[in-house]
Parts: structure tokens; sequence; C-alpha cells
């Protein structure tokens, strides 16, 4: 017991302060986002030498089959973390896609199957509220895209929190509905991301909630560090070569970049370089398109695309991404809406894996990246799934096929099948007809 | 021209702790003028040495961006209604 009691402590201890990415001013461990003399943003510091000294992989291998076997990287101090079993989502090599694509190691990051609300945003609400229950909040709120308000309101339910989110009114069903059914208090906000985001930002101000991604985005987001450190793990405590990442804020980007670092940092791999891509629609491309034109701001966009859940216009992070894309020699590319529906049927039908509109725009920007010779054969690529097809439906609807409606009778069976063969043939034979 | 402008917290020291102030002035470059007058050093937090707006604050008049109007010579009119956020938020 004393033993534990002394490592728990010096885990503790392992996050020091928030520090200004721009200016470098420094703040005490509370809750706030932005830095008081230029507005950058903050971001959570670790102690790193006590960090190597007590972390192990055997160390991390014994704790929890979920994101919280990598707390001592994480900024809470409690025993006790919000653990609904987040985190620890499939890593599989992707045969059949690579071998369609031409290239030999391709692994996909399942988070379409991450728990509880099938998206990574599991991760950094868990770490999020943990968070905030510390820091004495009781209610909770977000800016959300969707998938994001499904996991505040979920997690909030489960840790006995007051929760209030904010989406924009034009949202999928699937993702209303997967909010609502958790009882909070659901805003639609008329307006695109970027307008409910405004608009959270002065609730901030005014109603002293513990917004997961205005007030508590420092310790929200390091949660998405866990998507680097588990690839790392799944992959034999090795960084891989390359990744290919949705980029909404750019957040998840900068955040994987920094969680490979740290375990670099640390000892428990060895360090060696990993270039970073990122993924945007063309309807809502401002990262993409400041990446293109070699700036360093970001010019904002008004989205439209079917690609809601990364549809941000005036995105946070968008900077720091151009220029880690830039330095780790990445690129960062869009696609069409046409391009991620297809996406999405390549990656569900060589993989098994069910989708959304973000995953589409991933796997069609992985596509377009190996047809212009970025992504090498042998490079060891992954790339992170982020989100649920099943919560974007109408975004393939009208693009997959109907059922063949027969008879419970066997010629009626027998006709269906024949009919199906020849319209499977048809497609794959356009010439021949 | 009356402008009403919302401050966020971390400008609050600088203004008393009030969250909205009364300016006036004509276009956007103006009102950080008479801010810095009303509330002397806040002109510095917003904008960078060579006078711009700093790339982490984004300012909105009747909720719309400036960037998608005239950025810092956006027009004010009596009873328009000016934000300054931080660009930090969301995602």
């Amino acid at each position: 017991m004393t033993q534990a009691t002394t490592l728990q402590n010096q885990v503790t201890s392992t996050f020091k302060s928030l520090k200004c990415k721009e200016c470098g001013e420094e703040y005490e461990l509370k809750a706030a986002h932005v830095c008081e003399f230029c507005f950058g943003p903050l971001e959570v510091t670790y102690d790193y030498s006590t960090l190597s000294q007590t972390v192990t992989r055997e160390s991390i291998q014994a704790g929890p089959h979920s994101i919280w076997r990598y707390r001592s990287f994480l900024p809470v101090a409690t025993d006790t973390p919000i653990d609904v079993g987040t985190g620890m989502t499939p890593l599989l090599q992707a045969h059949r896609l690579a071998r369609r694509l031409g290239i030999e190691q391709l692994y996909i990051k399942n988070d379409a199957v991450n728990m509880p609300t099938l998206s990574f945003k599991d991760r950094v609400v868990s770490v999020a509220l943990t968070r905030a229950r510390e820091l004495g909040f009781s209610k909770v709120s977000c800016a959300s895209t969707g998938n994001l308000a499904n996991s505040t309101a979920a997690i909030a339910a489960r840790a006995g929190l007051d929760c209030c989110v904010f989406i924009p009114a034009d949202l999928e069903a699937g993702k209303v509905m997967g909010t609502l059914i958790y009882g909070p208090t659901v805003m639609a906000v008329q307006g695109n991301y970027d307008q409910v985001n405004r608009l959270c930002s002065e609730v901030a101000n005014t109603h002293g909630w513990g917004f997961v991604n205005i007030n508590l985005r420092p310790y929200y987001s390091e949660g998405s560090k866990t998507l680097a450190y588990e690839v790392a793990e799944q992959l034999g405590w090795q960084l891989p070569d390359h990744v290919v990442v949705p980029l909404a804020s750019g957040s998840l980007f900068t955040k994987i970049y920094k969680g490979f670092q740290e375990f670099a940092q640390v000892g428990l791999v060895d360090e060696k370089p990993v270039r970073f891509s990122g993924a945007q629609a063309d309807g809502c491309s401002p990262i993409a398109q400041a990446y293109r034109e070699n700036r360093d701001f970001i010019t904002p966009v008004k989205p439209n695309t079917i690609a809601k859940s990364i549809a941000i216009g005036n995105p946070a992070d968008g900077v720091y991404a151009t220029e880690i894309a830039r330095k780790t020699n990445g690129t960062i590319e869009s696609v069409s809406d046409a391009e991620i529906i297809e996406g999405i049927k390549l990656l569900a039908e060589t993989e098994g894996i069910f989708t959304e509109t973000a995953g589409g725009t991933t796997i069609a920007v992985l596509k377009k990246l190996v047809e212009a010779g970025n992504i090498a054969r042998d490079e060891r690529t992954v790339v992170y799934i982020t989100g649920n097809g099943l919560k974007t439906q109408e975004a393939v609807q009208g693009y997959i096929g109907e059922p063949l409606t027969i008879e419970p009778k066997l010629d009626s069976f027998e006709r269906a099948l024949e009919r199906s063969q020849v319209l499977e043939r048809l497609e794959w034979q356009p010439v021949l007809v | 021209m009356a402008v009403k402008v919302l401050i966020p917290t971390p400008l609050q020291k600088l203004t008393r702790d009030q969250a909205t102030l009364e300016c006036s002035a004509s276009n956007v470059t103006e009102l950080l003028d008479s801010l810095e007058q009303n509330c002397p050093g806040i002109k510095a937090r917003i904008c960078n040495e060579q006078g711009e707006l700093r790339r982490f604050v984004n300012f909105y008049v009747n909720n719309e961006d400036i960037r998608f109007l005239s950025g810092t010579n956006t027009p004010l009119q009596d009873g328009d209604e000016v934000s300054i956020i931080p660009a930090i938020a969301g995602g």
C-alpha cells in the first residue's frame, strides 16, 4: 500500500502548469484556455524527468484496458478517473485495402468502435469531465458538430453531471438522437459550427459552466494523445512511418504529434521521424488552403460539405497543423463530397468498417496521396478512423444499392440471385454492355 | 457612432471587470483606438507590434467575422454590437 501511495503521488505531480504556446506565459492549473497577454492557446506541461523515471512499458501494460493506462501522461490528479472503457480500440492491418491501393503496410486505428459513443471524442471527454469534477464544476457543456455532443452527454450522465450541449441545427438525425437519449439540455443553434462555437465562448464567459472544448480545452485536448500512445503500443512499442488524420480544428493532429514525441522523450519508444498528413473536405478546407498557399495564418471559410463532423471553417489549431505537416514532410489534402462517399464505401467493402464522413474523407485522402506518390509502397502507414457510419446514414443513402425484395419461394430467390449476378457483372464490366 | 463591445474574460481586468463597454467609433480601427483611450493597455493585448490584430483574436460585428466583411476597415453604425472572441475554442 505504501508503495502504491508513493507512486500515485509521483503520478499526480507530473502535470505542472498551463503554458501559452505562443508567448510562454505560465498559469496555474485552472479552467482557462487562453493566454491573458497574447490570446494564444494554453497547453498542459508535464515533468518529463519524473515520467521517464516512473513509467515503463510494463507499468502501462499492467494498467486498465482503457485510455487510463496512460494516466501519468494525462492532466488529472485523481486516482478514480471516469473510466467508461474508452480507448484501446483495434489497430487492424488493412491487407485488402492496402492491396487495392497498391501499398504494403497499412493499418487502421478504428475509433468507429470506441466506447461509449463510437467516436474518438470519448477519449477527450473522459479526460475533460474527470478534470471538470476536480475543478468543482457541476454543469458541463460543449460546442459540437455531433460526436462531441454524443460523448459529453453520455459520459456526463454516467458521472452524474448536469449537461447542456450546443449543436448546429442542421445535424444528421443520428447525431441529434444520440445526444437527446442521455437527457441533456440540447440547444440547436440556427447557424454553422463556427457560430455555435462563438456563442459558446460568450456563454462560457458568463455562466461558469465547464465547456469541455472552451475553458477546459487544455485538458480535453490532451485526451487525443492516447491515439498516439495506443498506436505506438499496438505496433509493438514502435512509431509508424506515416499517419493520415482528419482535420477539423487541427487539435487531434497536433496532439497525436505531441503523443509520439512524449513517448520518445521518456524512452518508451525509439525516436524516429513520423510523417503527418491531414485530410479535409473540399467544402471546408481552410487548413489545406493555408498549407497549399504556404501561409502561416488561416483564412476562415463558410462550410459546405457532407462531412459535417469536420466542418470547422475557423479552425483553432489550423496554423499548428500546417506547421507539423511541413516539418514532418507530410502534406494536407482535401477531397470532394463524391470522393468522401467513395471513401466510406471503399473502407466498408475492403475492411468491414463502416465509418462516417470524416473517415470517408481520410480514406479518400489516403487514396489520393498514394496515387500522387506521396506514400511510398513500403511506408508503415496508420490511418485514423475517428467516427461511426451509423451516425451519418444520410450521407450514403442512395449510393449503396437496395435489398432485393423477394417472395418466400425458392424460384423467386433463384431469379433474384441471377439478376443480382448480372447486375454485379454489369457493374464490373460496363464496356461489354 | 455608439457601439456596444463585448469583452472576453481575459481582458476584463483591463475594463475594471466590465463585460460590455459602450464606445464611439465609425470603423473597427477607430474602435481599437477608442478602447485604448478608455482602457489603457488593451490595444497591446489585441494587436501585435505592427498594430495588426493578433492571429488568435477574432472580431465580430453583429455576429459576422470581420474577415468576411472589410477587416479592420469594417464600418460601424449606431447600435452595432462588436464581440471580441478568443480564436482558440472548439474542435
